[in-house]
């Protein structure tokens, strides 16, 4: 338990850092350098693409049940998402679906 | 004309209302579920308030994760947040005292409503983006309190709910996916990731990753990422 309030501790420092930093370093958006800017631009969705393998890493395929229930809820999400741009409904769509199926299956 | 600001804020916070108590009581679940409690809880949706970062932190407790790993993740999640805080640096210029709650409240769902243009239309901009900020702070705290309390009477099985936090990537996935011109950064993140996975096995490949990540996405823009400039 100790150590789970030193890594909050982390992430609260660490994620401050990154707020305060551009209020620090720089004073306007022209003064940034270029690469930075690029960065800013292409991290977003690079680091999402991380985020979804991270989440589906313990994922079992080779055996029962085979990944059934994170395909067919992913799959829930990415329609539902594509179709109606609705996070929130999405989201509780594809976690159902998963509940649903693991507990079926 | 304080309370008229107030409430100006308040009516424009309602959107982001539902998304962060839906949102908030899932963490808190989460967090109750892996055995953390309600302090612990609403200690990080207090001092990170950071909703993708919290609920890898979740993972990242569980798993026993090292502070270095936990930095980095904190880091590379949040790294976006470099970029609206550039893009703030003029509208928070006079804000005095208000400033550094201004600057460490700025999530993704704040920042879009402050860019819309309803801060300077305000008599006092600076107040209305302070409370526009802490409404949504509230409503990230109050459903974490809520989810944390709620976990531990729910009487159903609740086996499976930490899919919330998948599926909330794979819509923000999806929904980039939908909404942008070039997918290689995109696919770039999936397939690195997914090699480093292979390669490094489930406890280690974050770091990897990132590393991996911001290699090729570098050498893209030498080849070819042209149409960032």
């Amino acid at each position: 338990m100790n150590n789970a309030y030193v890594l909050v501790l982390c992430m609260a420092l660490a994620t401050m850092l990154v707020r305060f930093l551009p209020f620090l370093l720089f004073h306007d958006e022209k003064s940034t350098p270029a690469y930075i800017m690029y960065l800013g631009k292409v991290l977003p969705g690079a680091v999402i693409g991380m985020l979804v393998v991270y989440c589906l890493r313990d994922t079992v395929i080779t055996a029962f049940p085979w990944g059934i229930p994170e395909i067919a809820a992913s799959a829930a999400v990415i329609i539902l998402q594509a179709k109606t741009h609705r996070s929130l409904l999405s989201i509780l769509s594809g976690t159902l679906t998963y509940m649903l199926l693991i507990h079926l299956l | 004309m304080q309370n008229n600001t107030i409430r100006r804020a308040l009516i424009r916070s309602l959107p982001v209302m539902a998304g962060y108590i839906v949102l908030g009581t899932g963490f808190g679940i989460l967090m109750q579920k892996n055995g953390y409690g309600i302090v612990l809880s609403a200690a990080m949706s207090i001092l990170i308030y950071a909703g993708s970062l919290q609920y890898v932190g979740v993972s990242l407790l569980a798993s026993g994760a090292s502070v270095l790993t936990t930095i980095l993740t904190s880091l590379i999640i949040n790294a976006r947040h470099i970029f609206y805080g550039i893009s703030m640096i003029g509208q928070y210029k006079n804000a005095g005292r208000k400033k550094p709650y201004l600057i460490f409240s700025l999530t993704d769902e704040t920042y879009s409503i402050l860019c819309d243009g309803s801060a300077e239309q305000e008599e006092d901009p600076d107040a209305f983006r302070f409370y526009l900020s802490l409404f949504n702070q509230s409503y990230w705290v109050i459903g974490t309190v809520f989810g944390a309390l709620l976990g531990s009477v729910i009487p159903f099985s609740t086996a499976g709910i930490e899919f919330s936090m998948t599926a909330l990537f794979i819509a923000s996935f999806t929904e980039q996916w939908t909404t942008s011109s070039d997918h290689f950064p995109a696919l770039c993140g999936l397939f690195s990731t997914l090699l480093c996975l292979l390669v490094f096995g489930s406890g280690n490949f974050l770091i990897p990753s990132m590393i991996l990540i911001t290699l090729i996405l570098t050498l893209y823009r030498k080849k070819g990422g042209k149409n960032y400039e």
